[in-house]
C-alpha cells in the first residue's frame, strides 16, 4: 500500500509537471498562430519514423551525453560548470590542430591522438576556472560563463585567421572555416548514407566508466563526498580543493572531447557553430538525467528527439526551431519543480493520507452496493 | 488581534495531533498553562516537545486539535501571529541569519524600527542595550552571527524574543550552554519574569526542571504520560518517568593511570574568525589512560582550539605533538594518520556527510586504505562487512545501512561517528561537546564507551559545557577562559561551584593568590 502510494504520487506529479511544459510550449506556439497538437505530434514522432530520423537523433544525443557526463561529475563534486560551451570550442580547435598537423599518421594512431588533444583542450581551458577557484576562491559559474566569451572570440579569431582554409582567402569568399580534415582523423560512420558514427559507442563506454569511476572508487568516493559537504570532508582528511580542480579538468576534458568527436565525424571540418549550444542543453540533459549515468543516456537521447523534431516542425509546420530553446526553459522549469514536489516529504505523506481516506470510504461504499445488488 | 497587549491568563491545547512521515510526533495533546506559571517539558529527544512547540508557535499546523489563548479560540498561521498573540520562543536551533549582525538579527522581526525607507539601527542598539543590562545578557550589538559560538548566539536569540516584547515565553533547552552561575542566574531571572508573564521551558536537565518551574508534563513518543504539580516530584522520580526506566549514568571510578603523556599542547596562539587572538598561549597534556576534560562558556576558544588540533586552523605560534610526532600545522590527514580520533562539534555537518549511507559514512577517513580499497577501487564487501559489524558493535539503529545517514537521529549519527572514530583505535581522541542534544539513554552509551576506552589506554581530550558530564568522567578538569587555562583541577576536587566560578573567569583566591596582589588592599583597608 504504501509503495504504491508512493509510486502514484510520483506519477501524478510526473503528469502534471509533463503537461505543465508542454502547456508552456502549447502557449507560445498559439501566439504564433501554430497548431499545437500538430507541433508537438510532428517534434515527439516525426524524427521516430524512418532510419534518418533515428540516427539524427544519436547523432545529437553523442555531444550532449559526453557534456553531460562531464557536467555530472563536476556538480556531484560541488563544482558547477557553466563554460562547457567554451570547452568544447576549445577541444575543436586542439582537435583540428593536431589532425591538420600531421596528416600522414596512420589512422590508428591519428584518431586516438586527436581525442586525447581534444580532451586536452577542453581540460586546460577549465583548469582555468577550477584553478582559481581552487586556489583563490573565486566563484567558478562567474569564471566559466566568462570564459565562455573568450572562448568564443578565439574561435572565431582562429578561423578568421591563422587556421582559415587557404582555398577560402584564394577564391576571395573567406568563410571562417578551417580545411578539411584529414581522411586518417575521420571517425568512420556505422550505417553508411547516415551521419551516425562510432562516437555513440564511445560515448556508451565512458558513461558506463564514469559510473564505476564515481561510485566504485576512491577517486570517486572523494570528488562526491567533497561535492556533498566540504566541510566533513575536511575533518575526514580529504583535500577539497584537489577534488574540486580534478572534477573540474574532467569536466572540461569531457567537453572537450564532445567537441573532438563533433569536428572529427560529423563536420570533418573546423567551422563556426559547431557547438551550437550543446555545453548549455548538455547542463540540462545531467540534471534531466539525475547526474547519474544511467539517467544521462535515455536523456540525451530525448534532447536528441528535442533538436531533430523542432528542426523538422521548421521544415514542415514553418515554425521555428527556437521553439526548441523555449521548450528547454520550460522542461527545466519543470523538472526542478516536480523534484522538488517529490522530495518533499511532508506533501507525500499528506497525499498518502488523503488516498487511504478516499481508499477507506470506497471500501464502505462497497458493501452497500452489494447489498443493493 | 484583540488581544494585542492583554495579558495572557491561559494558554491551553486540546488535542493536539501532528503527522510526520513515518509517524505521530504528537498524538492528541491536551495542555494548559495559567498566568504566571511555569511549565516544565520533558521528553526524551524525539518526544516530541519541539513539535508541540513549534505548533505553538506557528511554524507547524496542528493535524487536529486546537489552541485557545484565553478560552478563545486561536489559529496561528505563521510565527507573526504568535507573536502578535504575545507568544516568543527561544529555539534550540537558532533562527538567526549567519551573514548579519546581532542588532540585524533583532531588526529583522522588530517592526519598531522599521522606519518607510530606512532602518532604525540606533533603536534597536538601544533595545538591545536596555534588554541585556536589565537582564544581565552580554552581547555585542556589531558582531556577526556566524562569528559568534553556540553559547553567544543563544543569548542573541534569549534577546531578540525580549525585545520583541513577548508575554509568554516559550524556551527550547535554553541552559545548555551556559555555567552552572548563568543557569542559575537564568533561573532567577525567569522565576521573576514569571510575575509578569507565563512561561514554557524545555529541558533535558531534570534540577533545572525542580528548580523553576511550578508544574511538569512529560511527554513520551507524542504522548503526554505524566501532567502534574512539580513539587511533588524529584529528579529521579521524572527521569524514571522520562525514559519509562531508571537510568544511571556511569561514572569514572577508577584511579587516573599515570602512564606517558600522548598529546602535549605547548603555548598554542590561534587566532580566530574575527582575526583576534581566540588561543592565547594555551598549554596542556593528555596522558594514556586519561580523560582530561575542558570546561568553559563556549566561544572562550574551545572551538578553536578543537579545529587547530584537527589540522583544520592555521596555529600561529606554539606546539602541539602526538606521541612524540610533532602535529603542528600538519595536514588533517596526516594528523588522522598520526591516531588522532576526532567528535566534531556539530555532528550533521562535520562529523558525517548527510547525503552518503552509513555504510560510507563509517569508511569516510579509511576509504582509500588496503582494508576498503584495491588498487582505487572500493572493496564494497569489505565496506558492507565493516557497516554491518560496527553497527551491531555500536547498535546503530537504522532502517538500512544504504540510507543517508543524514536521516538518521542524533544519537545514532553520534554512534556512526563514534563507531567510525573508534574503530580506528586512536591513540587520542578529541571529543567536542560529544552529547549535547542528545537523549540520556544515547548519552549513558556515549559514556559507557568513552570509559571503555579509557580503560584501553587511550588518551582523551573531552570539550564540553555539560558539568555533570565532565565530573562524572574525568580524571582532571581544565578550565579554558579567554584563550587561556585559567587552572586545572583533579577530578575529585572539581566541584560544580569551583568550576562555575572558572568558567566565569574568578579564579578563587588560593592561598598563594591570597598573599598575592589583593592582600595590600585588605591591609590598606585595615
Amino acid at each position: 500500500m504504501k509503495t504504491s502510494a508512493r509510486v502514484i504520487y510520483i506519477a501524478i506529479v510526473s503528469i502534471v509537471a509533463a503537461l505543465a511544459a508542454v502547456g508552456i510550449g502549447a502557449i507560445v506556439l498559439t501566439l504564433l498562430g501554430a497548431d499545437v497538437f500538430q507541433t508537438y505530434k510532428v517534434i515527439l514522432t516525426e524524427p521516430l519514423k524512418d532510419l534518418f530520423g533515428i540516427t539524427e537523433v544519436l547523432v545529437r544525443a553523442v555531444p550532449l551525453i559526453l557534456v553531460a557526463l562531464g557536467i555530472a561529475i563536476s556538480f556531484r563534486s560541488g563544482i558547477l560548470n557553466i563554460g562547457a560551451e567554451g570547452q568544447i570550442q576549445m577541444g575543436i580547435l586542439a582537435a583540428a590542430a593536431v589532425a591538420i598537423a600531421l596528416p600522414n599518421l596512420p589512422k590508428v594512431v591519428l584518431v586516438p591522438l586527436c581525442l586525447l588533444a581534444g580532451a586536452a583542450g577542453g581540460a586546460a581551458w577549465a583548469s582555468i576556472a577550477g584553478y582559481l577557484r581552487a586556489r583563490l576562491g573565486v566563484n567558478e559559474i562567474l569564471s566559466t560563463v566568462m570564459l565562455n566569451y573568450i572562448a568564443a572570440q578565439l574561435y572565431g579569431y582562429l578561423l578568421r585567421g591563422p587556421m582559415i582554409d587557404p582555398a577560402e582567402l584564394q577564391t576571395g569568399s573567406g568563410t571562417p572555416q578551417s580545411v578539411r580534415l584529414p581522411k586518417s582523423a575521420w571517425i568512420d560512420r556505422i550505417i553508411p548514407g547516415t551521419r551516425l558514427h562510432w562516437g555513440i559507442a564511445l560515448a556508451v563506454v565512458l558513461a558506463a566508466l564514469i559510473y564505476i569511476l564515481m561510485w566504485h572508487t576512491t577517486w570517486g568516493f572523494k570528488m562526491r563526498a567533497a561535492g556533498a559537504s566540504a566541510k566533513a570532508t575536511r575533518y575526514a582528511g580529504i583535500k577539497v580543493e584537489t577534488c574540486l580542480l580534478s572534477a573540474m579538468v574532467l569536466a572540461g576534458a569531457f567537453a572537450g572531447l564532445a567537441g573532438a568527436v563533433e569536428v572529427m565525424a560529423v563536420h570533418r571540418r573546423a567551422i563556426e557553430g559547431i557547438s551550437s549550444g550543446y555545453g548549455f542543453s548538455g547542463i540540462v540533459v545531467a540534471l534531466f538525467g539525475g547526474l547519474h549515468p544511467a539517467g544521462i543516456l535515455p536523456a540525451a537521447v530525448f534532447f536528441g528527439i528535442l533538436l531533430v523534431g523542432t528542426d523538422m516542425t521548421q521544415r514542415i509546420m514553418a515554425i521555428p526551431a527556437n521553439m526548441v530553446s523555449v521548450l528547454q526553459g520550460a522542461v527545466i522549469l519543470s523538472i526542478i519543480s516536480a523534484k522538488m514536489v517529490i522530495g518533499d516529504p511532508y506533501a507525500r505523506e499528506k497525499f498518502e493520507r488523503r488516498l487511504s481516506r478516499i481508499a477507506h470510504r470506497r471500501a464502505k461504499n462497497e458493501p452497500d452496493s452489494g447489498v443493493g445488488q | 488581534m484583540a488581544s494585542k497587549d492583554g495579558k495572557i491568563k491561559e494558554l491551553r491545547t486540546e488535542g493536539i495531533t501532528k503527522r510526520f512521515p513515518g509517524i505521530v510526533a504528537c498524538d492528541s495533546i491536551d495542555l494548559s498553562v495559567g498566568e504566571n506559571e511555569i511549565l516544565a517539558l520533558v521528553g526524551e529527544n524525539g518526544a516530541g516537545k519541539t513539535t508541540l512547540m513549534n505548533m505553538l508557535m506557528g511554524l507547524y499546523q496542528p493535524d487536529e486539535g486546537r489552541i485557545f489563548i484565553n478560552d478563545r479560540p486561536v489559529q496561528f498561521k505563521s510565527p507573526h501571529d504568535a507573536f502578535a498573540a504575545g507568544i516568543g520562543m527561544v529555539h534550540q536551533h537558532f533562527m538567526l541569519v549567519p551573514n548579519m549582525t546581532v542588532a540585524e538579527n533583532v531588526a529583522l522581526g522588530f517592526a519598531e524600527s522599521h522606519r518607510p525607507f530606512r532602518l532604525d539601527i540606533g533603536a534597536v542598539k538601544r533595545r538591545i542595550a536596555d534588554i541585556s543590562n536589565r537582564y544581565g545578557l552580554p552581547v555585542q550589538p556589531d558582531a556577526y552571527v556566524w562569528q559568534l559560538s553556540v553559547g553567544e548566539q543563544q543569548r542573541v536569540e534569549l534577546i531578540k524574543t525580549l525585545c520583541f516584547g513577548a508575554r509568554f515565553l516559550i524556551l527550547d533547552e535554553p541552559t545548555s550552554a551556559l555555567t552552572p552561575q548563568e543557569t542559575d542566574e537564568l533561573i532567577a531571572l525567569l522565576r521573576r519574569m514569571a510575575a509578569d508573564m507565563s512561561i514554557i521551558f524545555i529541558s533535558h536537565k531534570l534540577a533545572e526542571v525542580t528548580a523553576l518551574s511550578d508544574k511538569v508534563a512529560i511527554l513520551r513518543r507524542g504522548h503526554v504520560v505524566f501532567k502534574g504539580s512539580t513539587q511533588e516530584q524529584t529528579a529521579a522520580s521524572l527521569a524514571a518517568l522520562m525514559t519509562g526506566h531508571e537510568v544511571v549514568l556511569p561514572r569514572n571510578a577508577c584511579a587516573a593511570g599515570c602512564d606517558e603523556e600522548r598529546l602535549v599542547v605547548k603555548s598554542l596562539t590561534v587566532r580566530s574568525d574575527r582575526g583576534f587572538p581566540a588561543l592565547d598561549g594555551l598549554s596542556f597534556s593528555v596522558r594514556a589512560g586519561e580523560i582530561l576534560g575542558l570546561a568553559g562558556v563556549s566561544g572562550n576558544g574551545q572551538r578553536e582550539l578543537a579545529e587547530a588540533l584537527a589540522g583544520l586552523r592555521k596555529i600561529e605560534k606554539g606546539n602541539v605533538s602526538l606521541m612524540g610526532t610533532k602535529l603542528t600545522n600538519r595536514s588533517p590527514r596526516e594528523i588522522i594518520d598520526a591516531g588522532l580520533g576526532y567528535i566534531p562539534e556539530d555532528r550533521n555537518t562535520e562529523g558525517i556527510i548527510p547525503s552518503f549511507s552509513v555504510k560510507e559514512n563509517l569508511i569516510l577517513k579509511d576509504f582509500a586504505s588496503p582494508a576498503y580499497a584495491r588498487g582505487i577501487f572500493i572493496r564494497a564487501k569489505a565496506e558492507e562487512q565493516n557497516a554491518v559489524a560496527l553497527q551491531e558493535r555500536f547498535d546503530i539503529r537504522c532502517s538500512s545501512l544504504n540510507g543517508a545517514a543524514g536521516s538518521l537521529s542524533g544519537g545514532n549519527i553520534q554512534k556512526v561517528i563514534l563507531a567510525r572514530e573508534l574503530a580506528r583505535s586512536p591513540k587520542v581522541l578529541v571529543a567536542v561537546y560529544p552529547t549535547r542534544g542528545l537523549d540520556m539513554g544515547a548519552e549513558e552509551f556515549i559514556h559507557t564507551r568513552l570509559l571503555e576506552l579509557r580503560t584501553h589506554g587511550t588518551a582523551i581530550f573531552l570539550i564540553s559545557e555539560e558539568l555533570d558530564e565532565l565530573t562524572n568522567l574525568c580524571d582532571r578538569i581544565a578550565v579554558i577562559f579567554k584563550g587561556k587555562i585559567l587552572e586545572t583541577l583533579a577530578g575529585p576536587e572539581a566541584t560544580r561551584s569551583k568550576l562555575g566560578l572558572l568558567m566565569a573567569g574568578i579564579k578563587p583566591e588560593t592561598e598563594e593568590a591570597a598573599s598575592g596582589p589583593s592582600s595590600p588592599t585588605t591591609e590598606a583597608r585595615s
